[in-house]
């Protein structure tokens, strides 16, 4: 009789949606209400360190999506293991184990990439929203929600790293993705008479320093609340 | 609270197999690792010539690289002295590819002038010949190299090509990102109109030498005084080899 009891049980957990309402929640909060940049003023300083271009910003963005999701899954699969005194420590190797294997994926995988991004994604086992979401959520529960909160946040976190890196590269360097866009150099226009109107701008370099990040982000932050009214008082 | 054996214990299984299973992830992927590292390797190479190629490194497939550099360009490992050594005496000091694609430049600058092995790639195009020379130099952060090449004057600088290994994205980084910086190089001169070397320096503002000077990358001084003393450095090493090849 307990057999079949435990068994329905589990079976009754199996069901329960994969995406359910709770799920969902993990998924938008930190886009929005509960964003890890613009809320709670985490990890700025990958921030302003890789947002001068689009293209490493994205990238940077899979990899802390990748790192942030399984080392919330392991540590959540380990949480009743994990010694409290040395949680920290645990947390940093599985951290830097996933670390290590973007790192020697990319290189194996696209060389060009991994030769512009060598140094940051190193910095991701620096990352404190990875380390953050770690200790308040993935060592208290489990690992399914622990994935998608990790996966959340980390896409929190990347939604604010490529606009900064959109809005840094467009008026630090004058293009996007590698194109250029706007300024003396502009090819992207595809009438190449008609593009005047886009060579008046000059690059301003300012927005290449990683001071112009903190602008930037402290814009973000303003219309961010401007915007969503209830964040006014959170902090 | 656990006890003190348990915590050890555990940390002795989570870095057991954090570090069997990268270990093992990094001995599978060395070859693909060290072909990609050669052929970016080759790419830098090229780049330098790139001017006098048939299409922009950039667009070529990693297999075209590999034919053009089978068919265009002959390679040679040279001394300070000028001397070219032949593979057997390459492989002896350590390099068991025994070519001059094989030469870590990196390493060899952290020996004595008089033990290092230089390398030399000769890009033959259908009307001119261009000497491909490597140097190696430090930027803010870590090491930052380049491929010089040099028309048969030995003298006019045909194309540069920068790497670096860690250098500030968006300040010492556009030495590779930014094509105008290398292509600035283009022209310039390594001697003067009395012979004496003068090299290139990289200048803050508006360069005014338009055979020695270019306009250094705003907000990088220490990689641009990398730069320059890099060329100064390392292109020295070569003028040997070139008086040989030039009074043959």
């Amino acid at each position: 009789m307990a057999d079949t009891n435990t068994t329905t049980q589990v079976e009754v957990k199996e069901r329960k949606p994969l995406f359910g309402k709770r799920e969902r929640k993990l998924i938008t909060d930190p886009l929005n209400d509960n964003n890890p940049i613009t809320v709670q003023v985490l990890g700025i300083c990958s921030a302003l360190a890789i947002t001068t271009q689009v293209s490493p910003a994205v990238v940077m963005t899979l990899a802390v999506i990748f790192v942030m999701g399984f080392s919330s899954l392991f540590t959540s699969l380990l949480r009743h293991s994990i010694p409290k005194q040395v949680r920290m420590i645990v947390m940093l190797i599985i951290i830097a184990f996933l670390v290590t294997v973007v790192e020697l994926s990319l290189k194996a995988i696209n060389y060009p990439i991994y030769q512009e991004l060598s140094v940051f994604i190193g910095l991701i086992i620096t990352n404190c929203i990875i380390m953050g979401r770690l200790e308040a959520f993935a060592m208290a529960d489990k690992p399914w929600p622990s994935f998608i909160d990790g996966v959340g946040n980390a896409m929190g976190y990347g939604a604010i790293l490529i606009i900064v890196a959109f809005f840094r590269e467009l008026f630090g360097s004058g293009s996007l993705m590698g194109w250029d866009i706007i300024g003396p150099g502009a090819q992207f226009a595809i009438n190449t008479e008609a593009h005047w109107w886009l060579e008046w701008y000059m690059p301003n370099n300012l927005m290449v320093l990683s001071a112009s990040a903190l602008f930037v982000i402290g814009v973000l932050i303003w219309v961010h609340r401007a915007w969503n009214r209830d964040l006014v008082d959170v902090s | 609270m656990h006890s003190t054996g348990y915590v050890v214990k555990f940390i002795l299984m989570v870095s057991i197999v954090v570090a069997l299973v990268l270990a093992s992830m990094a001995t599978l992927l060395k070859p693909i690792h060290d072909r990609n590292e050669a052929i970016a390797n080759k790419r830098s190479i090229l780049n330098a010539v790139g001017h006098h190629l048939e299409q922009p490194v950039r667009s070529l497939t990693d297999d075209e690289v590999l034919e053009i550099f089978e068919n265009q360009i002959d390679q040679y490992v040279v001394d300070v002295e000028g001397n070219v050594l032949s593979k057997e005496e390459v492989q002896e000091r350590g390099y068991s590819g025994g070519m001059a694609e094989h030469i870590n430049i990196g390493r060899e600058r952290r020996k004595p002038e008089s033990e290092r092995l230089l390398p030399v790639f000769v890009f033959n195009s259908p009307t001119d010949q261009f000497f491909i020379v490597a140097v190696h130099g430090s930027g803010l952060w870590d090491d930052i190299w380049a491929h010089i090449a040099l028309e048969d004057d030995f003298n006019t600088i045909a194309g540069v090509a920068f790497g670096h290994a860690a250098e500030t994205p968006g300040l010492g980084a556009e030495i590779t990102d930014d094509p105008m910086f290398s292509e600035q190089f283009r022209g310039t001169k390594l001697f003067n109109e009395e012979g004496e070397f003068k090299s290139v320096t990289v200048v803050k503002g508006r360069a005014r030498d338009e055979y020695h000077e270019v306009d250094g990358v705003t907000g990088a001084t220490v990689t641009n005084d990398g730069v320059t003393n890099m060329f100064r450095r390392g292109l020295r090493n070569y003028f040997a080899y070139f008086e040989k090849l030039q009074t043959q």
